[in-house]
């Protein structure tokens, strides 16, 4: 097992159990991450790379695999295309540049490559510590061209598993909260899609892709977008860069909030509306593995506050909106199942007996819990090798700006901890920010656990407490962006991946100065 | 699975390989008192109380023997609970037996094979060494620990190790100075523990306990709010409020597991912050507003800004049949396909 970029047991801790069980009956665990992270203690081989230097470590390891031909060639011969642009492109990753560039010695690199070309099956995890780069649709696709030259993908005990964030940001997407696609990843500019979903709602609707969520603040900020609904989210503690955020929302002529409780986003709000929270509600929700389950209601709403549902479906009716007379979750999961493919096996009924993995085309139909084993969604069925380049981030260490800050999580909160913070007990085991500084730089600013420290970028500065520890390496420190009082994405980098569109909050340039 | 059979107490019954004598005769609905077993742990063996006699073999401990096809085996005679009764009397004598004042009062392993055994008044106080009374760790938020009320199972100590591999605690010290402590003897909050709650969950008497207890009076099946794994939950309700939270053992994503903010943090929902009513802003101010109010002025302004002028986000914490409504009132009324959230974060 390769887990990269996942700080595990803290964002994701049932699922270490998993990892770490499996590591005590044998699974050999390699741990790829900048940070010495819990999972390191349970792992074989550890290596800590340079924030942003995912790709090299990547490709050096795919170079030796590929050099010592322990590729699974079989697979790559009957499953896949393009071997030979993507072998070319590996020319460049030899060990000692990929020494230089990650930090992590050739030797080890060289171990981790033999050991997961070797053990099978092997599988990867990934999260967060992937994706949120300039260049993590690169990172992504590294981690994909390992799993297919290995032969990994499709069979059980392998894959890529990527691990998903918030408890339903898989289903936020398969629902089409996204400003391409309808439900089930049906694209809005199909005609034939548009169609169909004109037939069944009952009106014309718009074949434009929408407005990704960066660029909306952007048209906010230049006046092109004038109302937002903003549903649950407190973007001004969560986005990169989130400064521009807040004067985006400033400079709105009308923004409406729908939230349980009150945040550092709904407060600049003109109109406030009242959620209710997953207890209080029936419906379904889907995890990282693609499994829907059903959540059922157990106390009514608290105060008068109502499922964000209804609200949406009472806006909309009172707009001149058809279709919009809803009983109950049920009624809306039928409409939901009948116009997505991948969901229409799925009931209510079903769900009784436990979760269900998509896609579940019909109502015999077992659920998925491997993907592509006999062939990948692509035209002619085959995994693509992609050939790469080696980006380096939008930010670098330099003289004015020597420190990378990369940002983590903590186990007692989640998110913007709008709701842990609320649990007195999880505020009391956690309830400051801690920035993380290896002792050689501490030592290099003065610096001892305890201390105040400034920390600015080009964007700006936040304050926090620091904490001196060898978890991080020299030249590298780490914050979380759990607590409003240090807004640590006031400073992190709004640099774009171009295709995926998440900023680099994983690497910024910094400086610090101890408080005195 | 091969079954074998097998004879307690003169029923023939049948069990799968591999299960040990005490997990048979439990699943058969036969009790032998135990102390150290749980279901979810490999046999210990160390509480001797679940000792019963096999045909041409003799005494045996139930939970670490496997059965084997023909066995016959009594679980009751007069000389069995007479060795059984030593060790539950040596845990009594110094047990803190203030019952009622327990969380697990009524609930408890300790209590049960007490009685089913019949202690020994004289032979307890014999045992016991004067007034030993050890200090209560209240560190942590969610739970205490109460060394006066440990029976040495060990239960949580594997627990910890076995099935959440952190190894925050285990015993220290020998006789009756025996404890469960942590690195350096330290409260468990300045331990490597992580607040998992497992090992309370798993302790059989009341040793470990939650701060707070409400006894919920019914339970609901859910799913955990907080991160993508989505552990199965049974929320435990009383009136309106959600008082406890325990893993869904029968679901497939965490078979019972939680972490800290799936079993503990569940507090936020009946939480005085939470927002009651509509809220409209005027001159600077929010004010209570009935939802017909609210709603017009959103669908009036909605209206006035038209087309490609309002943006929509919908929310990665909120359930499918949300997302879905809120997706198809942007672009079905709306007119736009404008709609994201934050989930790339
Ligand atoms: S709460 Fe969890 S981490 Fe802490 S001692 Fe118990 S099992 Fe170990
Ligand atoms: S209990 Fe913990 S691991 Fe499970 S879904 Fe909740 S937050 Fe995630």
């Amino acid at each position: 097992m390769l887990a990269i970029g996942t700080n595990t047991t803290k964002a994701h801790p049932v699922i270490a159990l998993q990892l770490k069980a499996a590591s005590r009956n044998g699974t050999r665990l390699i741990v790829a991450n900048p940070k010495e992270i819990v999972l390191s203690r349970h792992a074989e081989i550890v290596m800590q790379q340079k924030p942003g230097t995912d790709v090299v470590l990547l490709m050096a390891m795919m170079k030796v695999i590929v050099d010592e031909n322990l590729q699974d060639q079989q697979f790559i011969n009957e499953r896949t295309e393009n071997f030979d642009e993507f072998k070319k492109s590996l020319n460049t990753f030899g060990i000692e540049y990929a020494e230089k560039i990650t930090g992590v010695p050739g030797e080890t690199i060289i171990e981790a490559a033999r050991t997961f070309a070797t053990t099978k099956p092997a599988s990867i995890f990934y999260a967060m510590g992937i994706t949120q780069h300039s260049h993590g649709t690169d990172n992504v696709i590294a981690v994909s061209n390992l799993a297919l030259l290995t032969g990994n993908i499709g069979k059980p005990g392998t894959g890529v598993n990527p691990l998903r964030g918030q408890n339903n940001v898989q289903g936020a997407c398969d629902m089409g909260a996204l400003p391409n696609v309808y439900t089930g990843y049906q694209r809005v500019d199909n005609p034939d899609v548009k169609k169909k979903f004109e037939t069944a709602w009952g009106v014309e609707l718009n074949g434009k892709n929408g407005l990704t969520h960066t660029e909306i603040f952007d048209d906010a900020y230049n006046g092109k977008i004038k109302a937002i609904y903003m549903v649950g989210e407190n973007p001004i503690l969560s986005e990169a860069n989130a400064h521009h955020v807040r004067e985006a929302i400033e400079k709105l002529g009308f923004f409406v909030a729908q939230d349980i409780f009150m945040t550092e986003t709904s407060i600049l709000a003109d109109v406030i509306l009242p959620g209710a929270s997953f207890a209080e509600k029936d419906g379904t929700v889907t995890n990282t593995e693609r499994r829907v389950q059903r959540m059922h209601r157990a106390i009514k709403p608290v105060g008068d506050s109502k499922p964000d549902w209804w609200i949406a479906a009472e806006i909309a009716k009172r707009m001149g909106g058809k279709g919009f007379e809803y009983a109950g979750a049920e009624e809306i999961f039928s409409e939901i199942t009948s116009l997505t493919p991948s969901y229409q096996g799925i009931s209510y009924g079903r769900l009784e007996h436990g979760g269900l993995q998509w896609p579940c085309p019909t109502t015999e139909h077992p659920g998925t819990p491997i993907l592509h084993t006999e062939k990948f969604p692509r035209e002619g069925g085959k995994g693509k090798f992609m050939p790469l380049v080696y980006r380096e981030s939008a930010e670098l260490a330099d003289k004015d700006y020597p420190l990378i800050l990369t940002t983590d999580r903590s186990l007692y909160h989640y998110h913007t901890s709008t709701m842990t913070r609320k649990v007195e007990g999880l505020e009391l085991l956690d309830s400051e920010e801690l920035l993380i500084i290896n002792p050689e730089d501490a030592g290099k600013y003065g610096i001892s656990s305890g201390d105040m420290v400034v920390i600015t970028s080009r964007r700006g500065d936040v304050r926090s407490k620091a904490k001196v520890s060898g978890e991080c390496p020299p030249g590298v420190i780490s914050m979380t962006f759990h607590f409003a009082e240090t807004p640590t994405n006031d400073i992190t980098n709004p640099a774009l991946d171009p295709v995926a569109k998440i900023p680099e909050t994983k690497v910024s340039a910094v400086k610090i100065r101890k408080v005195v | 699975m091969e079954k074998i059979k097998l004879t307690i107490d003169g029923m023939a019954i049948t069990a799968d390989r591999g299960k040990t004598i005490l997990e048979a005769a439990l699943d058969n609905g036969i009790y032998i008192p135990h102390l150290c077993h749980h279901q979810d742990l490999a046999p210990a063996a160390v509480c001797r109380v679940c000792l019963v006699e096999v045909e041409g073999r003799g005494h045996t401990i139930s939970c670490r023997t496997p059965v084997e096809e023909g066995l016959t085996i009594s679980t009751e005679s007069d000389h069995l609970n007479k060795i059984r009764r030593i060790p539950v009397e040596l845990i009594f004598a110094n047990h803190d037996t203030d019952c009622i004042a327990c969380t697990r009062n009524n609930n408890c392993q300790l209590q049960r094979v007490a009685s089913y055994l019949g202690l020994e008044r004289d032979s307890m106080d014999r045992m016991r060494m004067g007034n030993i009374e050890k200090p209560i760790d209240t560190s942590n938020p969610f739970f205490d620990r109460n060394p006066n009320r440990c029976i040495y199972c060990g239960i949580c100590i594997r627990t910890c190790d076995e099935i959440q591999n952190i190894n925050a605690i285990d015993f220290a010290s020998r006789g009756y100075k025996m404890t469960v402590s942590t690195f350096g003897d330290n409260p468990i909050a300045d331990s490597r523990c992580e607040s998992c709650g497992e090992c309370v969950v798993r302790c059989p008497v009341g040793a470990l306990s939650p701060k707070t207890t409400m006894e919920p009076s019914r339970s609901v099946k859910s799913v955990c709010t907080y991160c993508g794994v989505g552990c199965g939950v049974e929320l435990g309700v009383r009136g309106n409020s959600v008082v406890s939270v325990e893993g869904d053992r029968d679901n497939a994503v965490n078979h019972g597991s939680l972490c800290v903010k799936g079993r503990y943090g569940f507090e936020f929902i009946n939480h005085r912050e939470r927002i009651r009513k509509p809220l409209i802003k005027k001159n600077g101010k929010f004010e209570e507003s009935t939802w017909d109010e609210a709603l017009d002025l959103v669908a009036k302004k909605f209206r006035e800004y038209g087309k490609e002028k309002v943006a929509v986000f919908s929310s990665a914490k909120c359930s499918n049949e949300d997302n879905y409504v809120i997706q198809k009132f942007t672009r079905a009324v709306l007119g736009t396909n404008s709609i994201d959230h934050c989930a790339r974060l």
